[in-house]
């Protein structure tokens, strides 16, 4: 069973709370959050493959008193499991990691990424010593997964089982300037 | 006690601390050992080993986003595997602090060091990092200042370029 993107995005994001922060990853992972509602704390990337996770360690350090979610590919995961290792060592409390797994490249036209080939990020998370994870196949699950961000007490690895559809881009902003300032401003960060 | 010449990790670690800096990345480097050492012994700064160069620049630009200061110490072939995350800081003006140890330019060893410190100045040129390169040990401290002010102060990349002279040479036999 896989869920539809949007859907897992709008149920994740949901009542998010003030002190959710998004990092979401390029590509389609930033167009399901700007398509469910565009938010100051949404630092959305148009580049960077493979520092998703790691933009949200830096962040969750310095935040420690809000929770930081990164929601990325499967794709921009692969690119950066280093960081997967990283983030084992630190375990901020206050960061989920959280793969859309559609088993392709979607953005770039559905090439097979290596999820499908039989990587198991769940396995490559819990070997790096990320002790809590979640295999979200079906709406139950992202229900539970959707509760626990809520609920963040330690670091969070999730692998959420997407379909690999493409639902009509929704663009924000390009501009990286304009968005690194709203964020900032939106959580009282001093210039 | 009188600074001693080989005291200059020591110089950049007390820079580092008067700039607020609060998140230290890197990549273990023979030359950045004793700085590395004295920043994951003080409680105020959140050391990071990485696994590789690039995920520091990411780092380091959450780091901003919360409102942290970070540095990202590496030695000069780590600068090839920062480029195209270096699109990141420049896309975003997000500021970052490099501090980078040369290899291969002077009495190198290794000629496997060469080809990526023969490059090191021009890439970090053309990914639009400001360059202060420190010769001698008495520069440390005042260089390593002006790098702070202008990467936090103008939110830009700065690398601190410490000479193979400066470090010295890599004991091969021991
Ligand atoms: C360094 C780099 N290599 C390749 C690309 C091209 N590219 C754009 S998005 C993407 C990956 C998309 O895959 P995934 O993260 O799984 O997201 P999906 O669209 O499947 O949800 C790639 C390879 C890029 N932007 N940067
Ligand atoms: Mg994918």
């Amino acid at each position: 069973m896989t869920l539809e993107r949007r859907a897992a995005m709008a149920t994740l994001l949901a009542e998010r709370g003030d002190d959710l922060l998004v990092v979401p990853g390029l590509g389609s992972t930033t167009w399901d959050a700007a398509a469910v509602g565009d938010n100051d704390r949404n630092f959305y990337l148009w580049g960077a493959m493979g520092g998703a996770a790691m933009i949200g360690l830096g962040l969750a350090i310095a935040q420690p008193s809000r929770r930081v979610a990164v929601i990325t590919g499967d794709g921009e995961m692969l690119m950066g499991l280093g960081a997967l290792a990283t983030i084992g060592t630190q375990c901020p409390p206050n960061l989920a990691i959280i793969v859309f797994d559609n088993g392709v490249y979607g953005e770039t036209g559905m090439q097979p990424s290596h999820t499908q080939a039989g990587v198991d990020l769940l396995g490559v998370a819990g070997a790096c010593g990320i002790a809590s994870r979640l295999d979200v196949r079906d709406e139950d699950r992202l229900e539970d997964l959707a509760r626990q961000l809520k609920n963040l007490r330690e670091t969070l690895f999730a692998r959420v089982q997407i379909a690999a559809a493409e639902p009509p881009r929704v663009l924000p902003t390009r501009d990286g300037v304009a968005l690194k300032e709203r964020f900032r401003a939106s959580i009282g960060v001093k210039p | 006690m009188s600074a001693q010449p080989g005291d200059w990790p020591d110089r950049l670690f007390e820079t580092l601390k008067r700039g607020g800096i609060r998140q230290v990345a890197y990549v273990p480097d023979a030359g950045h050992a004793r700085l590395i050492d004295r920043c994951r012994a003080d409680d105020e700064i959140r050391d990071v080993a990485l696994t590789t160069e690039e995920e520091g620049v990411a780092l380091a630009a959450g780091a901003w986003l919360g409102g942290d200061r970070a540095a990202l110490l590496m030695q000069s072939s780590g600068v090839g595997n920062c480029i195209n995350m270096l699109s990141l800081a420049r896309a975003c003006r997000f500021p970052l602090l490099m501090l980078i140890t040369m290899r291969g330019e002077w009495e190198e060893f290794n000629p496997w060091q060469v080809p990526m410190g023969s490059i090191t100045d021009p890439v970090l040129e053309l990914c639009e990092a400001e360059i202060f390169r420190v010769l001698e040990p008495s520069e440390v401290a005042g260089i390593a200042q002006r790098a702070v002010q202008y990467v936090f102060g103008q939110e830009r990349i700065a690398a601190v370029i410490l000479s193979q002279q400066l470090i010295g040479k890599k004991v091969w036999t021991k």
